[in-house]
């Protein structure tokens, strides 16, 4: 019974981390772009939505400490790394260049393939192909986050 | 600089912002894992016994959250993509390649990582703006695209 709660609780935070890219603006594309377009005309709204986000994060990584495993059981998987490596920030640039071409991150892509947009599912399978291209000749599985 | 008035949306934003937030945590505390898209994506690129459902059932949260969204809310968010066929597979292999390569997205980075004033991702968060708004502003202004 629990294994099926926590499977209903996956679906239903995936659909409340959809209704939060829906509502904040960020499933469009047009909206990203014009965020990290500082010299033209500037939208700050990705501002807003990090700030919300992270506000709300703050507050529940800080009451993480009183907890000792998952609500539906299993450690805690949060990462421990600290060291500042050169796959961290050449993977970032190469990310953040493939985010400012179009304007999807994952996310947004995927909440966007649901809506049927023929554009995100063709992203998406470049993405795919991207993580795979990464994981069978730059790193042997590596834990993400 | 100069501000787009006219598309900018504080209070949706700063609100579907607070939705994300709350589904990070949310997350962490019920399943005891980053809410990071692209690492519960990529997981599924080598699916092992026991750790597919789980991944499975929160991509479809997020891909029918549009669904529920115009079903609940009557929600229809508009979506502009201006990339063309070309761009958008380009951009999807090097958001793949990146994330992967960079151990993490928009969401694990950049919500998750902040939210739990993590060193390393608040380096991979920089890297990708930065080269956000580089991408863009040659598109935008020296390609003139």
């Amino acid at each position: 019974m629990r294994k099926h709660f926590n499977l209903i609780s996956q679906y239903l935070i995936g659909v409340l981390f959809g209704f939060g890219l829906l509502i904040s603006g960020m499933t469009n594309p047009q909206k990203i772009l014009n965020f990290l377009d500082l010299a033209g005309s500037w939208d700050p709204s990705l501002l807003f939505v990090m700030g919300g986000a992270v506000l709300i994060g703050l507050i529940g990584f800080y009451l993480l400490t009183q907890r000792i495993q998952a609500f539906f059981g299993g450690a805690l998987r949060v990462p421990t790394r600290r060291h500042i490596s050169k796959p961290l920030v050449i993977g970032s640039i190469i990310f953040g260049a493939g985010w400012g071409i179009a304007g999807f991150c994952p996310g947004p892509a995927i909440v966007s393939v649901g809506s049927g947009q023929a554009k995100a599912i063709v992203f998406v399978i470049a993405m795919l192909a991207g993580m795979w291209i990464c994981e069978h000749f730059f790193i042997a599985y590596q834990k993400t986050a | 600089m100069q501000i787009n008035w006219l598309e900018f949306t504080p209070d949706p934003s700063l609100l579907g912002g607070i939705l994300l937030g709350l589904a990070a945590a949310l997350y962490v505390h019920l399943h005891g894992r980053i809410l990071g898209i692209s690492g519960i994506i990529s997981g599924l690129l080598h699916p092992k016994v026991g750790d597919v459902i789980w991944r499975l059932a929160m991509v479809s949260g997020l891909l029918s959250s549009p669904f529920w969204a115009a079903w609940l809310f009557d929600m229809h968010p508009i979506q502009v993509i201006d990339a063309d066929w070309m761009a958008v597979i380009i951009a999807g292999v090097l958001v793949g390649f990146g994330s992967a390569y960079g151990s993490g997205c928009t969401s694990g980075h950049g919500i998750c990582g902040l939210s739990r004033l993590s060193p390393r991702s608040l380096v991979a968060t920089l890297s990708f703006m930065l080269t956000g708004f580089i991408t863009v502003f040659m598109i935008r202004h020296l390609i003139g695209i």
